[in-house]
């Protein structure tokens, strides 16, 4: 045993290096888009952040975007009762047991918008709750875009500002800084015409939307949490007798 | 009591009347002697069967509600993790299991590198396990379309197109494949039926084949020594093996239970594994008219798939870097007649293997790497130096490592024969 | 380890069967049927019906306030036909008469709910609510509602024949070896019926 590890001491050293060096690209290549992305404050357990994040989901992003895989009646998991999501969440001709899904036909929103909105029932999965988070808070005001917005995140988005009634107006701004001798244009936003929110207001309703969003990409994530811990228990356990059982049967041998 | 185990044995009897069972259980399990001596590597073997047998069952029950429909591929995994009672148990289960496979594999290759397992009389061993190496790369590419998401579907859309660089019926023959123009519905309901039928059957097939030559030549250890040699006058058996059952099943086990621990792990905790088990980009559905920003193979395919992209174009074909691809699989066939060293075990073999082995392993896992990452992912070399002035660094450092990836294979002829080796001992050591 | 002493020994002789290699062998294997069960129960509870299949299989609501007496009205539930019949008086007095011929007039069986187990086999007495499937082979029976001198109303089965009355009660000698399926159903309102959830929550 030690002198299968003796001669491979060599290669673990070297594969540490190698790991050192993974995770310092994987950080170069995460910074590649204009503004670097701020951590979305996920947390699956606030109940009360989940619900609020579905309200403003069905209110504000349901007009053009569906949730196909998920089903109403599985928000009672997040503390909602039946007759709370058929009084707030559900949209007229639906059961509680539907999927979240729209009226508009993906052909049709094709033909309207250019491309058809995406479904977003795992868009957490693929685009990942901080830039999601990100691009929620980099809109600016953009007249020469044809519907008069812009991002910083996501430059020349087709999708306008679903949620400006609540953030407001604002604008871009650019800053010039002195870095390292060099002279470094710093773009970022800055309110204008206020919204019915504050701004600490708005990031606290951006940051519910995305804790849902993340939640709905994979909503028995807790769940497989506690299951996890459960099954480790069960394993250690195994471990120690399946050990016991080795060095038992294994006094045979000389 | 004893009247349980009277008609148990009474039971045996009769089958073993009609169907060679207790000789079969002799032959493999409870007379089968196997050195004393394995150590941590020798765990992947047993793993691997574990491994297989876990795919095989959470893959029949996602063909209970998977549909190999382009239309509806997608949507019916995200049905299989939703609506279906434990479905997202079984998918993640089995889309960890795949690359678990691999880790183990890998290991398992690695054991047989370490300690000369594919030395004379191992030979038809490891071809056989070689070619397990390749129908498991062939099984995971099919299954990896089934998702139907981006990665799924641009993924089979390189892969499919290298096959149009081969020379004259290249064109014509992604086509076939594919079975029209582009990676469409035809091609998601082929790569289903070979994914969970056709290639299992060989998979199962050879893994049989393989666990057969092993116990013909018997298992390797890590001092690389024939403990046939060595036997026990009266009864015949090598004084350096112990019966496979009890000793190593009770050992296998706790390889085992350590390996569920790990699989655990990631299936509960993190099953994404950081983007490289389930890649992001594969939550979003297939669209045939939006290629993903950056798109790479699964961390399993990357040490290849790099040789591939360190291959410039010849004579303005791609060809190339394919048969270089091919070329770093199929080499592998061919080893246990490259080695020329008089010892099997890294033990015992001289300073040049040691080095050799360990620049090829090094090469390998950062080939891995540049595979995933970009291509600009170290920058570019500085543009007052000549020839290579302005070309990415990772393509430069990519080219050196297929290279030594080959050197290793090519050159073992001539080190392994001129190695200082030490003298293999008599007997195994603990 | 190789010292030249021990060359003809074996590797391994066997130890009889300890008390402490019992109780291991037994607490392993205990455990390892634990560890089983466990991973066999997301495959089992996967066969079960899917939240889609729950969601198709529903309660359904029915509005009868403008059902006429004497008039069948069809609702789907579960992928079944669900009959809703007004019984208009005259309807109603021929169970009684019938009684006589029928094969489970008293509604033993566990063809309904406790509720449904009275005389009409409804909560409401005019109003019925049967599953129309054939408790033969399962074809759907075809109504037959209005009384006639040779016929006392009820429901006719095409495929083999099967009649029941205007309760959904077999008549004796018949194929069908019971009475038509009274399904969980309640008032969610006064005229409106929902079908496949009563009070118990069922």
């Amino acid at each position: 045993m030690m002198k299968a590890f003796q001669s491979l001491g060599a290669l673990r050293a070297l594969a540490s290096l190698l790991a050192a060096l993974c995770f310092a690209s994987t950080a170069i290549a995460a910074g590649g888009s204009d503004v670097p992305l701020s951590k979305a404050p996920v947390n699956l357990r606030d109940a009360v952040s989940l619900q609020r994040g579905a309200h403003l989901f069905v209110n504000y992003c349901m007009g053009c975007h569906s949730a196909n895989y998920m089903r109403y009646n599985r928000l009672t998991e997040i503390g909602l009762t039946e007759e709370q999501i058929r009084e707030y969440l559900l949209l007229s001709g639906d059961k509680v047991g539907s999927t979240m899904s729209i009226a508009m036909r993906p052909a049709d929103a094709k033909e309207w918008m250019g491309k058809a909105p995406p479904d977003l029932t795992v868009i957490a999965r693929s685009k990942r709750p901080d830039y999601l988070y990100t691009l929620l808070r980099s809109y600016y005001v953009d007249e020469s875009r044809a519907l008069g917005w812009n991002n910083l995140a996501y430059p020349n988005i087709g999708m306008p500002h679903p949620l400006w009634q609540l953030q407001g107006q604002p604008v871009l701004k650019v800053e010039e800084r002195e870095s390292h001798g060099h002279t470094v244009q710093v773009r970022s936003i800055a309110p204008d015409l206020p919204g019915v929110l504050s701004a600490a207001e708005y990031d606290r309703a951006v940051a519910d939307l995305v804790n849902f969003l993340t939640y709905m990409g994979e909503p028995w994530r807790l769940h497989s949490v506690r299951i996890g811990i459960i099954v480790m228990f069960f394993l250690a356990i195994m471990l120690l007798l399946v050990y016991l059982l080795k060095l038992e049967f294994w006094r045979d041998v000389h | 009591m004893n009247r349980l185990l009277a008609a148990g044995q009474g039971l045996v009897d009769w089958v073993d009347a009609r169907f060679p069972l207790v000789s079969t259980w002799k032959y493999h399990l409870s007379e089968y002697y196997a050195p004393k001596n394995f150590n941590f590597w020798y765990y992947f073997g047993s793993l691997a069967m574990i491994v297989l047998v876990l795919q095989i069952v959470t893959g029949i029950f996602l063909t209970m509600n998977y549909k190999p429909d382009a239309a509806y591929a997608f949507g019916s995994v995200e049905y299989i993790m939703r609506d279906v009672a434990g479905g997202w148990f079984i998918r993640y289960a089995h889309s960890t299991g795949a690359s678990m496979f691999f880790v183990v594999v890998y290991l398992h290759m690695m054991r047989a590198l370490l300690y000369g397992s594919y030395r004379k009389p191992r030979e038809l061993l490891w071809i056989l396990g070689c070619l397990i190496y390749l129908v498991l790369m062939a099984e995971a590419f099919f299954g990896y379309l089934l998702p139907w998401g981006q990665m799924s579907y641009w993924g089979a859309q390189v892969i499919v197109n290298l096959f149009s660089s081969v020379p004259l019926i290249g064109p014509d023959l992604a086509v076939w494949i594919r079975g029209d123009y582009l990676v469409s519905d035809a091609t998601l309901n082929r790569f289903f039926a070979l994914h969970v039928i056709a290639l299992p059957l060989v998979l199962v097939g050879l893994v049989f084949l393989h666990l057969v030559a092993l116990h013909e030549v018997g298992s390797n250890n890590p001092d690389g020594i024939d403990i046939k040699k060595n036997k026990d006058p009266v009864t015949g058996h090598p004084v350096d093996g112990i019966p496979f059952f009890p000793y190593y099943v009770v050992k296998d086990l706790i390889g085992i239970v350590v390996f569920f621990m790990v699989f655990a792990a990631i299936l509960f905790f993190g099953p994404e594994m950081g983007g490289y088990f389930l890649e992001y980009n594969n939550f979003l559905p297939a669209d045939p008219l939006q290629t993903p920003a950056h798109i790479a193979p699964v961390w399993y395919f990357t040490p290849f798939y790099a040789m591939l992209r360190a291959v410039p174009a010849m004579f303005g074909s791609q060809f190339p870097g394919v048969a270089v691809m091919g070329a770093a699989v199929l080499i592998l066939f061919a080893l246990p007649w490259l080695d020329r060293s008089p010892v099997r075990s890294i033990r015992y073999k001289g300073p040049i293997f040691k080095w050799a082995l360990g620049i090829f392993v090094v090469s390998f896992l950062i080939l891995g790497y540049l595979g995933v990452a970009t291509t600009d992912v170290w920058g570019k070399m500085p543009a007052f130096l000549p020839i290579i002035g302005g070309v990415e660094v990772a393509t430069i450092v990519s080219r050196v490592l297929t290279l030594a990836y080959f050197g290793f294979f090519l050159l073992m002829p001539w080190y392994s024969a001129i190695d200082k080796c030490k003298p293999e001992p008599e007997r195994v050591t603990a | 380890m190789s010292n030249p002493s021990t060359l003809a020994a074996p590797a391994a002789t066997a130890a009889p069967m300890g008390d402490r290699r019992k109780f291991l062998l037994l607490a392993t294997a205990a455990g390892g049927a634990v560890g089983a069960a466990g991973t066999v129960a997301p495959f089992v509870s996967s066969w079960f019906p899917s939240e889609r299949a729950k969601a198709a299989g529903a309660p359904v609501d029915v509005e009868i306030g403008a059902l006429e007496p004497g008039m069948l009205v069809r609702a789907e539930w579960r992928g079944q036909p669900v009959w809703i019949v007004k019984r208009t008086p005259e309807m109603l007095a021929t169970l009684d008469k019938v009684k006589e011929r029928l094969a489970d007039p008293e509604s033993k069986a566990p063809q309904q709910p406790d509720y449904a187990r009275n005389a009409t086999r409804s909560i409401k007495p005019e109003v019925l609510v049967l599953v129309g499937i054939c408790t033969h082979l399962g074809c759907s029976p075809s109504d037959r509602l209005q009384p006639t001198p040779e016929w006392a109303g009820g429901f006719y089965c095409p495929c083999h024949g099967s009649v029941f009355d205007l309760a959904g009660r077999v008549f004796a000698g018949m194929p069908a070896p019971s009475n038509l399926v009274v399904p969980p159903h309640m008032y969610v309102s006064d005229t409106r019926l929902r079908v496949g959830e009563d009070s118990k929550g069922a």
